[in-house]
């Protein structure tokens, strides 16, 4: 079965408070870089996986993001997928 | 009365639970490791403790959320059995979903550990009819990601039906920005769910139940219990 690597990128959604990310972005206006706005911390997860196609690595990624990766009732995440060269 | 204390990898006020339950109630609690598949006979309350489960990896209480045992505590839930999730706790009932919302980081982005106060908004739980509707208890809360949020929808229902338990006040019991010590919205501190047997809250109760501890507000949620099953003849 083709290998596959996941990205998920989760991010807390938008109507949703994100302190780390003002408190980021205090700190980067406090540095000099003023024009900065709408910092926004989310997390990166990697892996890999074996999947018959592509889609279906799509279909599991978005299941495991849905069942425990990201909390749907305060997150959203998007998920890309690569082949691993054998 | 029989309660069990539920005991995770990061667990760290089970102990105190199982001391709070012990002095106030008089009936020896069991601990319930988290790996058992199980749950002991006759058991009348499951209680989540407060800590670090699974050192609050991805979210707090994601990875709890699957533990073993938990399999059981819904199961344990939707037969109606009394199940109380305290910080930690409450963080696991939302990930599970036996509580609706979730628990985001403080808005003030410090951990926050002291004494507050909260109003009892909701006397007529099985959990709380030892106080008096609008009672101020004061209870200490010590979390990082203690924001209670909800959509605009569950939060209408929660208000609605009497589900917010317990709110962030000022001494006197007026609700105040000043009072929410971590941004929740509604100043929620503790819900309960539709069917009344599941509570969850972030101050902790456990740790205001001995007068060497400077409060002992927190007695009623126990006094509250053994109140219940003394009468229903448990």
């Amino acid at each position: 079965m083709p290998r596959y690597r996941a990205t998920v990128t989760i991010t807390l959604r938008p109507a949703i408070l994100d302190v780390q990310g003002k408190t980021v972005e205090q700190a980067l206006h406090a540095l000099g870089f003023t024009t900065v706005e709408h910092v926004r911390i989310g997390k990166h997860i990697t892996f890999e996986l074996e999947a018959a196609d592509r889609s279906i690595a799509t279909e599991q990624c978005n299941a495991m993001s849905n069942q425990l990766l990201a909390n749907p009732i305060i997150e959203d995440y998007r998920v890309t997928i690569e082949d691993v060269e054998p | 009365m029989k309660v069990g204390i539920v005991v995770f990898p990061g667990s760290n006020c089970d102990r105190d639970a199982f001391y709070a339950v012990q002095q106030i109630t008089g009936r020896e609690p069991c601990f319930l490791w988290h790996k058992e598949t199980e749950l002991p006979p006759a058991l009348d309350c499951i209680i989540l403790p407060g800590g670090f489960s699974y050192g609050d990896y991805l979210r707090s209480g994601a990875i709890a959320r699957f533990s073993p045992i938990m399999g059981e505590v819904v199961r344990f839930a939707e037969r109606g059995g009394f199940v109380i999730g305290i910080c930690n706790g409450f963080q696991i009932l939302t990930e599970a979903q036996l509580l609706p919302g979730a628990l985001l980081r403080n808005a003030q982005q410090r951990f926050v550990c002291r004494h507050v106060h909260i109003r009892v908004d909701n006397a007529d739980t099985p959990f709380t009819t030892a106080y008096q509707h609008g009672q101020v208890l004061r209870i200490p809360i010590a979390h990082g990601e203690g924001r209670y949020y909800a959509l605009p929808d569950v939060l209408a229902d929660l208000e609605a039906n009497g589900h917010i338990v317990f709110r962030y006040c000022a001494p006197d019991g007026t609700i105040t920005d000043e009072s929410n010590p971590n941004g929740s919205v509604a100043n929620i501190a503790g819900i309960i769910n539709r069917r009344g047997n599941v509570l969850g809250l972030m101050p902790h109760p456990e740790r205001a139940c001995d007068p060497i501890l400077g409060s002992v507000d927190g007695q009623g949620v126990f006094k509250s219990l053994l109140h219940y099953f003394a009468n229903v003849g448990v």
